[in-house]
């Protein structure tokens, strides 16, 4: 007799245990991208440091094991990942997995809180646009849509800095956290959600067009369907149409792109965390590649990999949710 | 008349008395200063790591034998040195009193702990100035010994103990894996402010050392706090906010720092920076045969307008370069020296008269030219050259590449037929700068010789002038060493420049010694 699985747990599982293979190519691969780039950690730090007497150079080689031949590191790495060690970073002089820890939660915070006013605020000036089409409303819409769109994040961080901080202070400058006031309990979340608004603002604006543009034509285009008109026939109007039939079908595109979004949006954040010095994974990989920090861009990009394999899993079940006739195999 | 004078007399002196108390009363005590810092520091220990971006914070913690100020070398830990007649020995008396952060007394067993197993072993730049070291006797706790089996300057040792002299706790280090010692990254030093917190990629914050050893009364600040900013934009955003008082070592965009010196809040200039002089160079190959010819490098020098680059580049903060020891360097500097000015026709006769006249397209022949990565100045001097040399018939194509990349094309793989970067002067010509004229460096050796320079004359020059006791004489060998740079010309040393801070006029005291970036910052208070 065998115990029943429900079918969403073995769906689920089935697809982590497909997605493992995945990640170790995901590993192999970046390693040896990064190992094509001229030059490693060393020179990086010597760099830094403005020079450094050849057996100093030699010595640190030897302790990093950059003195071994790419091959050897490949295997050492990939021994030390099996058993979940993502090693030492020479650049933070931390264990990397203390480097990733401290900034992922300041990273997912910036991304979930940007993505929800992306989708929310998107989903619902599309729909008005979509129902208002070709009106007044909806090219205003469109157009600032259009406009939050075309404009560079960096240029929108900087924007926005200029006004708020500079000009008005209202706002800080950047970082997670008023450095120096020690504060605690909802004090504390006030202050990080402060310092949070800049940057949410800065990297939804350009999500929430790509929803709104998606949801306004996919709210045409359902309104024009069968089922639609046999609803407004039945005497379903106004709210109800919307929200019932209308939305919940329309949703689907737009959840797609919420779930492949997920990925560039650790992307963007790059751009902003680093205008906005927040201490995030964005920010972490861009100074790891320029620092030629292996290990630490390893750790990000195996990360990074499992929460896109994550979210991709949730947006499948999403979707069975949504729309009942798909299911879950 | 007489009366006169001695009123005259008085009454300056009641000036300086009114002026000292003025002082000492105007001092405000507390506060937090907050400064600007582009990148994170992995290792906190001077004794570990030569470099400005670690004394610009390990500086407040952990101090040096001997520190330089307007008024020349004075004590930190040590308070007198002496160099024996033969110059095999010489001798540190130490400050008495002085406790570490943890309560222990600092004594002659940390200097000679420190100087053997990290100045001699770990240091970059220090294992080679110290490569003589022997040992390090302790007489007596407060007398420290430096034995060298050859000759050591104590001009040489005097001058480089700033940068490369600062001990650290030999309790806290002995019997440990010095490189992965957890105080690498919270240091313990005798300095006026005590390390308190590092928040990777926030902020580093230091507080007051209750019991620093000038006095009660120093430090004047509670706190100093280091904030991590890597955008230059935004960090002049956070200066013009008020949310950091200082940005140091060019931290800012030109641009920005230019807007803002005309703004009253702030203070601007080069000050501060005397001992952190770096050159804007032209660096050739000379495996390359059209490089090879002197008159090529010399048509080339010719080509350059200096004056125009320094005033639109550095905005006129620095001057034209005299060959590999800049005007910092003092005695051990001179103008004396052959100078190439800007004269288009003569750089186009040289080039004429070397062979390489130019084709149809007006181009005589082509460079691939690296600049280095090093920020604002490198990349518009890079470009500035590319546009110097289309005028005179060189055609120069610009391979940008990041810091890694840089370093392994020009000093590994010679990939490259000029490069441009810039070279800090480290107090004394023979801590840094004649390493990089001297041949015989193992190939990839970052600021090494990556020309392929090779001269007996010049190799003879730089170790005479490394092992001369004589301060007068050793004076003259780089002199020397200068003239005849300049005439073989392996690498232009085109601009002399100091770096730049802008501070926040809350900040008193500030940039008062030729290293202030790095020095301890006991006498700084903020006006608010």
């Amino acid at each position: 007799m065998s115990l029943p699985v429900p079918p969403l747990l073995a769906y689920a599982a089935r697809r982590v245990v497909q997605a493992i293979p995945i990640i170790i190519l995901i590993m192999i691969g970046s390693f040896l991208l990064i190992k094509l780039a001229p030059g490693d950690t060393v020179d990086a730090l010597v760099g830094d440091m403005g020079g450094a007497d050849p057996a100093f150079v030699a010595r640190l080689r030897a302790e990093y094991g950059l003195d071994q031949s790419v091959m050897v590191q490949l295997w050492r790495y990939m021994l030390k990942l099996a058993q979940f060690d993502f090693g030492w970073s020479y650049v933070y002089e931390q264990p990397v997995i203390t480097v990733l820890t401290s900034r992922i939660g300041n990273t997912m915070l910036l991304m979930v809180s940007s993505l929800a006013v992306a989708f929310t605020f998107g989903v619902a000036l599309g729909a008005i646009a979509a129902r208002r089409a070709y009106s007044w409303t909806d090219n205003m819409i469109s157009t600032l849509g259009l406009v939050f769109y075309a404009m560079p994040s960096f240029f929108l961080s900087l924007l926005l800095i200029l006004i708020f901080s500079v000009k008005l202070g209202w706002l800080p400058v950047g970082g997670i956290r008023t450095i120096g006031a020690f504060k605690t309990g909802w004090a504390d979340v006030a202050d990080v959600a402060r310092h949070l608004v800049m940057p949410t603002a800065a990297l939804s604006l350009i999500y929430l067009a790509f929803y709104m543009r998606l949801m306004r034509t996919s709210v045409l285009e359902v309104m024009d369907l069968d089922f639609v008109r046999t609803a407004r026939a039945k005497g379903a109007g106004g709210a109800r149409l919307m929200f019932h039939h209308v939305m919940r079908n329309a949703l689907l595109p737009v959840v797609t792109l919420l779930g492949l979004q997920f990925s560039t949006v650790l992307g963007g954040s790059v751009i902003v965390e680093t205008i906005f010095s927040l201490p995030g994974i964005g920010q972490l990989a861009y100074t790891s590649v320029v620092k030629r920090d292996l290990n630490t861009l390893m750790g990000i990009i195996a990360i990074s990999s499992v929460i896109v394999v994550i979210v991709n899993v949730v947006t499948d079940l999403v979707y069975a949710w949504l729309d009942p006739r798909i299911e879950l195999k | 008349m007489r009366g006169m004078r001695g009123r005259l007399l008085l009454l300056g002196g009641a000036l300086c008395v009114i002026a000292a108390t003025a002082h000492a009363e105007d001092v405000k005590r507390g506060g937090t200063a907050v400064i600007h810092m582009v990148s994170e520091q992995g290792v906190l220990n001077p004794a570990l790591r030569a470099s400005t971006g670690v004394y610009q914070i390990s500086g407040k913690i952990i101090e040096p034998l001997i520190d330089k100020t307007y008024d020349g070398y004075v004590g930190v830990l040590a308070t007198e040195w002496s160099s024996s007649p033969d110059g095999k020995a010489i001798t540190f008396k130490l400050r008495e009193g002085v406790k570490w952060h943890d309560g222990k007394p600092f004594s002659c067993d940390d200097v000679a702990f420190t100087a053997m197993n990290l100045w001699k072993k770990l240091l970059n730049y220090s294992t080679t100035l110290q490569a003589n070291l022997e040992a390090v006797d302790c007489p007596t706790p407060y007398t420290a010994v430096f034995r060298y089996s050859k000759p050591m300057p104590l001009e040489l040792l005097v001058a480089a103990m700033p940068d490369l002299g600062h001990p650290v706790p030999k309790h806290l280090y002995e019997g440990t894996d010095i490189l992965k010692n957890p105080y690498n990254q919270k240091p313990v030093g005798t300095g006026p402010f005590k390390f308190v917190e590092y928040k990777r990629g926030e902020y580093i914050i230091a507080e007051r050392n209750k019991d620093y050893w000038r006095g009660k009364q120093y430090p004047y600040l509670d706190r100093v706090i280091w904030r991590f900013i890597p955008d230059k934009a935004a960090a002049a955003a956070a200066l013009e906010a008020g949310e950091i008082h200082e940005s140091g070592f060019n931290g800012i965009s030109m641009e920005d720092m230019v807007r803002l010196s005309k703004d009253p809040r702030f203070d601007f200039g080069s000050k501060g920076f005397e001992n952190n002089v770096a050159h804007s160079t032209v660096e050739f190959n000379l495996r390359n045969p059209i490089l090879a010819d002197l008159r090529v490098r010399q048509a080339i020098y010719h080509a350059l307008d200096i004056d125009f680059a320094l005033k639109t580049i550095m905005r006129g903060h620095g001057k034209p370069g005299r060959g590999p020891i800049p005007s910092a360097g003092g005695a051990n500097y001179t103008d004396n020296v052959p100078t190439y000015p800007f004269d288009l026709d003569k750089a186009k006769a040289l080039l004429d008269e070397a062979g390489f006249k130019p084709d149809a397209n007006g181009i005589r022949f082509k460079l691939r030219h690296r600049p280095a990565p090093w920020g604002e100045y490198t990349q518009l001097w890079a470009e500035y050259f590319a546009q110097a040399m289309k005028k005179v018939g060189i055609q120069v194509e610009l391979v940008t590449n990041d810091a890694p990349g840089f370093l392994n094309g020009v000093y590994r793989d010679h990939d490259f037929d000029t490069a441009n970067g810039w070279h800090q002067f480290r107090a004394d010509p023979a801590v840094s700068t004649t390493v990089w004229l001297r041949s015989g460096a193992p190939v990839g050796t970052a600021w090494s010789n990556q020309f392929g320079y090779k001269s007996d004359k010049m190799d003879n020059l730089i170790d005479a002038a490394a092992a001369e006791l004589d301060p007068a004489k050793r004076a003259d060998l780089y002199h020397q060493i200068q003239k005849l740079e300049m005439t073989d010309l392996p690498v232009i040393f085109a601009i002399e420049h100091p770096f730049l801070a802008i501070t926040s006029k809350k900040l008193r005291n500030h940039h008062n010694t030729p290293r202030w970036e790095s020095s301890s910052w006991y006498d700084l208070w903020l006006d608010q």
